[in-house]
């Protein structure tokens, strides 16, 4: 019988501008060493489901942090500080960056990692994640999940907080990027999917990118109806298999 | 939709909270994906008070079908309302606008 063992709590970690914050981690226990992964949490916030993918990405070998990137609103729940970050017009791509940046340093500084650092986000966390990975040294692997707005086609869209569409940036992007997206979400649509994967192939970019039909947006979320048992677990093994290609040396082997 | 599209309604009011009744002047309206209702998108509503910096709300989540539900029933109700209350309603003091 093989012996499993994780340890999940509340960190501190600095980011943007060396302001100190929290984050959830999870990382296997045992020698390592691990690669980690830094997770980008939704627009509602750093809620259970985040948390819960944290613990998933950690029982699979993956040493994970997932930082509460709406920390400076708070103290406070993670939903009334999102709602403070929402009526704000959200959070400005540069502080996000700086947080994964400083999230990234907390996870090659802990003694059983293994040097290696990738990046997923999900829906408006894929955007940042898309984003960081055409602005961040050091990210070996990206899984961009549904991040909308990558493709900006109404430039009111942009403003201080995001004066730049991600695709604008994809001639910058330094590492295997994973796209994942449901057939039936509206943002980012079909065409937008297709668009992007245009873009990087233009560019000779390493990517792959898989669509599911019938599945829309959030589709691993099984906290809500857009739920789709059948891709999210087709989905959860191509980022496993994905991260175990970029990242591993013998991580992730446990799990998968 | 990851959209950040808020509208704002500016209120005169009162909303019990879990500290609470507080003074609201605003609500923050949005349809988006929700924290607490099992719905891939909600219309939410953030009533607030920015006058004392907005940090306690008094919060609902609502499928689309029930807020225009609710939509129409508060214009239903203020109808009925006005009929019997008339005066009062009309006279009632306008929203002051935030600063």
């Amino acid at each position: 019988m093989t012996y499993e063992s994780m340890l999940a709590e509340t960190v501190a970690f600095r980011g943007h501008k060396g302001d100190v914050g929290e984050a959830y981690y999870a990382r296997p226990l045992g020698g390592g060493p691990w690669p980690g992964i830094v997770l980008i949490h939704h627009m509602p916030g750093w809620d259970e489901w985040i948390k819960e993918a944290t613990r998933k990405l950690a029982h699979h070998g993956l040493a994970t942090i997932a930082p509460h990137l709406y920390f400076r609103e708070g103290p406070g729940s993670p939903d009334d500080v999102g709602a403070r970050v929402r009526a704000a017009g959200g959070v400005a791509d540069e502080q996000v960056l700086g947080d994964v940046a400083g999230s990234m340093e907390f996870l090659r500084a802990q003694p059983y990692a293994n040097g290696r650092v990738g990046v997923i986000g999900f829906c408006s966390g894929g955007r940042h994640t898309y984003l960081a990975a055409c602005s961040l040294d050091g990210i070996d692997a990206a899984v961009d999940c549904w991040g909308g707005n990558v493709i900006v086609d109404d430039p009111k869209q942009l403003n201080a907080k995001r004066p730049v569409a991600p695709i604008d940036l994809t001639a910058k992007l330094r590492c295997p990027l994973l796209g994942l997206f449901g057939n039936d979400d509206e943002n980012p649509n079909r065409d937008q999917v297709n668009r992007t994967e245009a873009v990087l192939k233009k560019l000779g970019k390493t990517y792959e990118f898989h669509r599911y039909d019938g599945a829309g947006h959030a589709f691993f979320n099984a906290a809500r109806p857009a739920y789709r048992p059948e891709q999210a677990l087709d989905g959860w093994n191509k980022v496993f298999a994905f991260f175990r290609k970029h990242l591993a040396t013998a991580a992730a082997a446990r799990a998968a | 939709m990851c959209s950040y599209i808020v509208e704002k309604a500016k209120l005169l009011g009162s909303a019990k909270g879990p500290s609470g009744w507080m003074r609201i002047d605003t609500a923050n309206v949005y349809y988006d994906h929700p924290f607490h209702a099992p719905l891939d998108h909600a219309l939410g509503i953030d009533f607030i008070s920015e006058a004392d910096g907005g940090r306690e709300r008094v919060a609902v989540e609502l499928s689309a079908a029930s807020a225009r539900e609710l939509a129409a029933k508060i214009l239903a109700a203020l109808a009925t309302g006005e009929v019997e209350h008339g005066k009062a309603a009309r006279h009632a003091p306008a929203p002051v606008p935030a600063e």
